[in-house]
């Protein structure tokens, strides 16, 4: 076992190499740039056999992806925020023809106004596109979900998105314990395409037009690769723990035993949370700690094993609806809870907004909250803005 | 009255379909007929043509037949009445005249 020091960029780039794409298109963007940066020096240096393709924009970036993927390249492209809603149109063009192509994304908020630092309303903008999403905690999860979604969006015909929080783990130099380049390899395998444009034996059309009479049938098909992806994550992830000895459950669960309240959320924050668990915890506090990792498919009979058994439960949103009524993690998990006899209060705290740092005595307040809401079943505020001056 | 035969053509479920509408087939275009697109027909005069082949080589649907490396008629199943073999015909010959279709 190696182990290195390396910011959450450094590790996701490292991750690539290790994976040796046969083609990245990139375009550079704050906080991600350097994932694509450090990797094309990777190709620079005869690191890796990747070409690398230069381009004026994301929207090109995810379109150069998309013909080389169809032509049956293994592929692979980073970018963040601004740079992903600028793919946006690409997203469901690589989701509608099932090319599985990765991106190792760092999240950050979205203008206006302007900022570079992190929330999730990037990728939560783009939760309808067909693409499988991770959201990590630290680089060395980001380092070890770069090869299970390669292997999951291959397997299943389905494009995957990584990503971790901007600066907070893009730029924090971490520890990590990295696999060989061979052992890397030897767990993704060789990707051979059942279907490719460029075999000239047998010449394909992608993406033609679809009307009236089939696109209906078309999506209803990659609905149906979708709902494969969660028993294929869950394979996969084992396996991968047999060979790192690392393992990530889609939904993660954090001193819950015996817990009567917990907070429901994901990111960097979700290893802060931990934390403040171990110190309630200590104080005699029966609170516990749930953590998203995918929210694309939902992993909906988790969520419902992990939640279903509190009094009461916070969702911590890093990203808001705008629906005047919380952050997407809430009202999904909302409609998640509906079917249970027997459900938790379930409250949401939108967080963090551009870049806005999350304390110790923040998530303190949450739990100090939910449990008040434990015992009194009455809910003062269903969502609250937590750390936003001119709120109570 | 003209016959009008219509293809009764069963539908396929989803669970039938290759992924991502993917056409395994080649040159499936030969089987989508674009004629009945056309409003503007282009008539061709063998007497007056010079066999320059401009029409051939700039027609977008390759509906210019040619046989032996000449023109020999118009491809009425696919042509679309573009016109743009009637625009490239060479003035002096204007072996190609666009006419409005008649039912």
């Amino acid at each position: 076992m190696k182990i290195l020091a390396k910011t959450g960029n450094e590790a996701m780039a490292y991750a690539m190499k290790q994976i040796n794409p046969d083609v990245v298109a990139a375009y550079p963007i704050t906080p991600a740039t350097e994932v694509v940066q450090i990797f094309s020096n990777y190709v620079a240096d005869g690191e890796v056999d990747t070409e690398f393709v230069a381009v004026e924009s994301e929207h090109s970036a995810l379109s150069a992806c998309c013909g080389a993927s169809a032509a049956g390249a293994r592929v692979m492209t980073s970018t963040a925020s601004q740079g992903l809603a600028l793919m946006h149109e690409i997203l469901y063009i690589a989701a509608g023809n099932h090319l599985p192509i990765v991106i190792a994304l760092v999240n950050r908020s979205l203008s206006a106004p302007i900022n570079i630092h992190c929330d999730h309303s990037d990728t939560m903008g783009s939760r309808e596109a067909g693409w499988m999403q991770l959201y990590c905690a630290n680089s060395q999860e980001a380092y070890d979900s770069i090869p299970i979604a390669l292997k999951i969006a291959e397997a299943c015909g389905v494009p995957a998105i990584v990503s971790t929080d901007a600066f907070i783990i893009s730029h924090c130099m971490d520890r990590l314990e990295v696999l060989e380049d061979d052992e890397v390899q030897k767990f993704i395998g060789e990707y051979n395409p059942k279907y490719f444009a460029l075999d000239l034996e047998n010449p394909k059309t992608y993406g033609p037009l679809d009307l009236q009479d089939y696109f209906f049938e078309h999506k209803r098909s990659q609905i149906d690769a979708f709902s494969k992806v969660l028993s294929t994550y869950n394979k996969v992830a084992k396996e991968y723990e047999k060979l790192s000895g690392r393992y990530y459950p889609a939904v993660e669960e954090y001193k819950t035993d015996g817990a009567d309240v917990a907070i429901f959320t994901a990111g960097s924050t979700a290893d802060t949370a931990k934390e403040v668990v171990d110190e309630l915890r200590e104080q005699g506090r029966k609170v516990g700690l749930v953590r998203m990792r995918m929210w694309r498919p939902l992993p909906v009979e988790e969520i419902k094993a992990a939640l279903g058994k509190f009094k009461a439960v916070a969702v911590m949103d890093r990203s808001d609806t705008m629906a005047d009524f919380g952050g997407p993690v809430f009202l999904e998990t909302r409609g998640i809870l509906y079917d249970l006899d027997k459900k938790p209060i379930i409250t949401d705290y939108v967080y963090g907004l551009g870049g806005r740092n999350v304390e110790i005595a923040d998530i303190v307040r949450v739990y100090d909250e939910i449990s008040e809401i434990a015992k009194t079943g009455k809910v003062k505020k269903l969502v609250t803005y937590l750390g936003v001056r001119g709120e109570e | 009255m003209k016959d009008v035969k219509v293809e009764c053509q069963r539908l396929m479920d989803w669970q039938e379909l290759a992924k991502g509408c993917l056409i395994q087939e080649a040159a499936t275009s030969r089987h989508f007929k674009t004629g009945d697109w056309r409003s503007l027909r282009p008539v061709w005069d063998s007497e007056a043509c010079i066999q320059c082949l401009f029409c051939w080589i700039t027609c977008p649907d390759t509906s210019i037949k040619v046989e032996d490396g000449k023109v020999v008629g118009i491809d009425y199943e696919f042509c679309k009445g573009c016109g743009i073999c009637a625009e490239i015909c060479p003035p002096k010959a204007s072996a190609i005249k666009m006419v409005r279709e008649e039912k």
